[in-house]
């Protein structure tokens, strides 16, 4: 155990962090991340937490989630955010290290109130549609980013599909005095492990997913940490509800502009896996960027990272140098994810 | 008859009757590093004093580096484990051996601990 986030919190289990991540890809794992913060907002606080981040939060349907980001004056990233309109109320759930601040902007502008008393799993793999509807057959129903309040082995969750691994999963928000009894009843179905931080950490990495304080931070922006998918055109430029958020005067002309860096993929040659904080040069030893994640990334069975680079150079295929204490280690800036996402999409009719 | 010593940094040694010693890392050192996916080794007849960075392990969780416990020629280096690092996790004190060399002055294993004093450091 390791303390995260304030948090006594398992990197591993007994498994070890390649086989939980290769048990994540091929069946399913059950991940505890009751360290996240979790609150509900009114309905009528929509337009207040449109003021806080750039995504369309009035548009949003009841059932579904959304990725949101708050920003700050000079368009950088103050935490990432999931938000779901759970039909009578919005349902959040933040990052544990910045719950502090982000509980306080949401209760000044939203009304906030925090869920102290629910635990979050994530059960996520290929199995997990199965393992669930065999205790919940509702949740066949839902599609990646869809949500519902359901009974699972007895305790009233809040269910979304969705998760930080890059696999179809389901991410269970359950009463902290259930969430024991429950993590066991899903431990107890066919093909399900549990996995630690340590393979949560790498399996993201390889979905091309981003952690905050790391590849996203308040030095950086949503455009580019490319990640402005997530800025609907409703909030965009021309867009009925264009700006209203901090930051916007810095964050819309990037998005029409582009922006001197981007986050990218970076594959180095060898086993070897590059480390955050590594500086990238390019061909005649010029600084172009830095790696802000890496490890080893145990279904592409290499090591993989990412990192902002210049944005001429944040093109698949560049070759770069990763200086590794001192000495020059090749690599090549890769597309994003390094695995495909499988998620379970909404057929399109 | 064969010497085992082993090192606060959790490296051990170990002396075979022609007086060359096999070097690698403890079963606790490879518990705390978890998977170990590449490891560098040290060239053969490259010469090491001890205590010098000897070879760079990079696991799923940190990189580390393993001394030499003992100053001396790099007589051979465990080819082997650049296709399964895996062999330091699964038997560190065995398969997942990393460098042989041979010692300079036999007298730098007093300095060392013996398995029993090793085990007394780490145990908590």
């Amino acid at each position: 155990m390791v303390p995260f986030a304030g948090y006594e919190m398992p990197v591993q289990y007994a498994a070890g962090i390649l086989a939980e991540h290769r048990h994540t890809r091929t069946h399913a794992s059950l991940f505890d991340v009751s360290h996240m913060g979790q609150a509900r907002l009114p309905l009528a606080a929509a337009a207040a937490l449109e003021a806080l981040v750039p995504v369309d939060v009035l548009g949003l349907a009841a059932g579904r989630q959304r990725y949101a980001f708050f920003t700050n004056e000079a368009g950088g990233i103050l935490d990432d955010l999931m938000f779901s309109h759970a039909g009578d109320y919005y349902f959040v759930v933040v990052n544990a290290a910045r719950k502090v601040h982000d509980f306080m902007l949401l209760a000044k502008h939203c009304g906030a109130e925090v869920l102290a008393d629910r635990a979050l799993l994530a059960l996520q793999g290929p199995l997990a549609a199965r393992v669930m509807a065999g205790l919940s057959p509702a949740t066949g129903a839902l599609a990646f980013m869809q949500t519902a309040a359901l009974a699972i082995g007895g305790a009233a969750c809040f269910v979304s599909r969705s998760g930080y691994t890059g696999e179809d999963g389901f991410e269970i928000s359950v009463p902290a005095g259930e969430a024991e009894r429950l993590a066991k009843l899903l431990l107890a179905q066919p093909g399900v492990a549990p996995a630690g931080l340590g393979a949560r950490d790498s399996l993201r990495l390889e979905a091309g997913l981003c952690l905050y304080g790391h590849d996203i931070d308040a030095s950086t922006t949503p455009v580019e940490a490319g990640i402005e998918w997530a800025i609907q055109k409703v909030r965009r430029r021309g867009g009925a509800r264009a700006g209203g958020f901090p930051g916007a005067d810095v964050i819309l002309p990037q998005l029409e502009h582009g922006t001197a860096r981007r986050r990218a993929g970076v594959l180095p040659e060898g086993r070897a896996p590059l480390r955050e904080g590594e500086t990238l040069l390019d061909a005649v030893g010029r600084s172009v960027g830095r790696l802000t994640s890496g490890g080893f990334g145990a279904t592409v069975n290499a090591p993989v990272a990412m990192g902002y680079v210049e944005s001429p150079l944040a093109r698949p295929g560049t070759g770069l140098t990763a200086m590794v204490r001192g000495r020059p280690r090749a690599c090549r800036v890769a597309a994003l994810p390094f695995v495909p996402h499988r998620y379970y999409r909404e057929k399109t009719p | 008859m064969t010497t085992l010593r082993m090192t606060e940094d959790h490296e051990w040694i170990r002396i075979d009757a022609a007086g060359i010693g096999t070097v690698g890392i403890t079963q606790f050192a490879q518990e705390q590093l978890g998977d170990i996916v590449f490891v560098e080794l040290p060239a053969v007849g490259r010469q090491l004093a001890q205590g010098e960075d000897a070879a760079v392990i990079e696991s799923v969780k940190a990189a580390a580096e393993c001394k030499s416990p003992v100053s001396g020629t790099v007589t051979e280096a465990n080819g082997a484990l650049a296709d399964e690092p895996g062999k330091i996790n699964q038997d560190p004190m065995g398969a997942g051996w990393f460098f042989k060399l041979r010692l300079d002055d036999p007298k730098q294993l007093e300095r060392l601990l013996d398995e029993a004093a090793y085990q007394a450091k780490t145990a908590k």
